[in-house]
């Protein structure tokens, strides 16, 4: 069976694996992010809970992931390619560029992957990782938060017109993101007025989601988290069909 | 009636204060090699990207294989293929992959490493596409162009910045393209590649279209005259020459004279004249004019200015 779609997602997987750097920031720096902070805090349940820091964290370090692979190195590589004329080359044949886009999105959510499955395999070995929840309800919103940060990223993704565009762009988002929503610091050690900025982010409110089921709660329990992811998904796709730029 | 299988009329594209494409017209028939030739800057990619479905002209008709390039986009790039240039495919994928991935784009495909094999590629097949040379990029992006058994295969300045023999190799290939009922679009500024491929020859210069017609019919009605050249000695005199039948001029200065005439079988008559007078025929030289005289002709420039 020939599907475009499938083709796409391949050869984009195996240019991925060619690409050094993004492999580094995608599946090991979260990771270190991870060890570093594990190492500082430790996993012992917080005082009158049954989870620790390593618990509590590493749904937020999944964030990492992915605001890493679908926003970074997303945008960058859609911007490469349309400032190289690799766009205009698919644009010649009968292809669409949501196929171009969601294959693209395939592959990096199967990077992406691994990069979780990574800071679980760390966790389960070094601090001794405790999930509380109930999977299918973590699958779910696992998958409904890479949706909405993904969306996020179609929206430079589609129109960012060079590789220094897409890289700025990106990194405006990226680096206030991380910081602020619980990726790579604890947020509630954020003054209020940061917490405020953060529910701004979709990532704030993946994180909270993830955290939230992960320890234990339901989905149903964040109607605002779900509903802000939501709305991402279709803002994203929404630019990305309507004003996607082939060149 | 000849079989159309694109229709262009009135076609007009802006780039900003830049008039790119400014009222072209004219009907590419089934299973001709139809050459748009002018100089660079002078509408050719422009009109190509328009009807293959690349770019939204601002105004005009167009009609591909009775499709609207924009509004039948997909249906379209499924029966034509598109040489472009200034396209590129991710550095990091080898030949090999790259034709698999375009394959998986289209129903009916020609087999990738017949084409490949076509344009001296087949030792490539697993090298990364950063790995090609100029030449090697350009020939592999015809073999792109190919890869969907196209109906018509647009060809964009294919051949330039590549080495002779390239260049007859694909000349070659063009014409099996033709042969197997296939149409091709190309643009070229070199006139002696259109005049020589061409079945027909569209000029444009700044975005108007200034003829159109067979490369020969364009030659005999705007070419001017055949030149003939030789050396001569001191004592040579022309006079003899000029009154002969069909010589339009004669120039004859530093032991080197010029003729122009306006049949051959003048050209038949100088030559006996000329050994009647005993002069030898050293460094006798007959130039028919080319495509690169009716561009001179029409728009009073040279192509490459």
């Amino acid at each position: 069976m020939k599907s475009p779609f499938i083709a796409v997602s391949k050869s984009e997987f195996i240019l991925y694996l060619r690409e050094p750097s993004a492999f580094f920031f995608t599946l090991i720096f979260p990771l270190l992010m991870m060890l570093l902070f594990a190492s500082m805090w430790g996993n012992d349940s917080f005082p009158d809970e049954e989870f620790g820091y390593v618990d509590f964290s590493v749904p937020a370090f999944m964030g990492l992931v992915m605001v890493t692979s679908f926003v970074m190195s997303f945008t960058t590589s859609m911007a490469a390619y349309r400032e190289k004329g690799i766009l205009k080359r698919f644009r010649a044949a009968p292809v669409t560029p949501f196929t171009i886009l969601a294959g693209q999105l395939v592959a990096i959510f199967v990077i992406t992957l691994a990069g979780v499955i990574l800071l679980l395999i760390a966790g389960v070995l070094f601090y001794d990782l405790k999930f509380f929840g109930n999977v299918f309800e973590f699958v779910f919103v696992f998958l409904l938060s890479s949706a909405s940060i993904a969306a996020l990223g179609f929206i430079p993704a589609s129109l960012a017109p060079t590789a220094r565009s897409g890289a700025v762009i990106a990194n405006i988002l990226y680096f206030p993101m991380i910081f602020l929503s619980g990726a790579a610091l604890p947020w509630f050690m954020l003054p209020d007025f940061l917490k405020d900025i953060s529910l701004a982010f979709p990532l704030t409110h993946a994180i909270k989601l993830m955290q939230g089921v992960w320890l234990g709660g339901h989905f149903w329990d964040y109607p605002v988290h779900l509903m802000v992811l939501t709305g991402f998904i279709l803002a994203g796709l929404f630019v990305s069909v309507k004003y996607f730029k082939w060149e | 009636m000849d079989d159309h299988v694109v229709t262009v009329q009135n076609l007009v594209k802006h780039y900003k204060d830049v008039k790119a494409v400014d009222g072209i017209s004219f009907s590419v028939k089934r299973g001709e090699i139809f050459g748009i030739v002018g100089p660079n800057g002078a509408g050719k990619t422009t009109t190509i990207e328009c009807i293959a479905g690349m770019r939204r002209a601002d105004s005009g008709s167009l009609d591909v294989l009775g499709l609207d390039p924009l509004n039948d986009s997909i249906a379209l790039k499924r029966r034509i293929g598109l040489q472009q240039q200034e396209s590129e495919i991710p550095d990091r994928l080898r030949l090999r992959e790259a034709m698999e991935l375009f394959s998986s784009f289209y129903d009916n495909v020609l087999e990738w490493e017949v084409l490949l094999e076509q344009l001296n590629l087949w030792e490539k097949k697993d090298s990364f596409y950063s790995e090609l040379s100029g030449g090697q990029k350009k020939r592999f992006f015809v073999a792109m162009a190919l890869i969907g058994d196209p109906e018509i295969v647009f060809l964009d300045e294919f051949t330039s910045g590549l080495d002779p023999q390239s260049r007859i190799s694909i000349w070659k290939l063009v014409k099996e393209l033709r042969d197997q009922g296939r149409t091709i679009v190309l643009s070229t500024h070199y006139m002696d590649e259109a005049e020589k491929l061409c079945d027909r020859v569209a000029i444009i210069d700044h975005g108007k279209l200034t003829a159109l017609d067979s490369p020969s019919n364009l030659i005999s009605m705007h070419g001017g005259h055949t030149r003939i050249q030789f050396n001569v000695g001191d004592a040579f005199d022309g006079e003899s020459l000029s009154s002969l039948k069909g010589v339009e001029s004669i120039q004859n200065n530093d032991n080197f004279c010029s003729l122009q005439v306006s049949s051959n079988s003048a050209i038949v008559e100088i030559v006996k004249q000329l050994d009647a007078m005993g002069q030898g025929l050293d460094s006798f030289k007959i130039e028919a004019p080319t495509l690169e005289d009716v561009f001179l002709n029409i728009t009073g420039r040279e192509v490459r200015n």
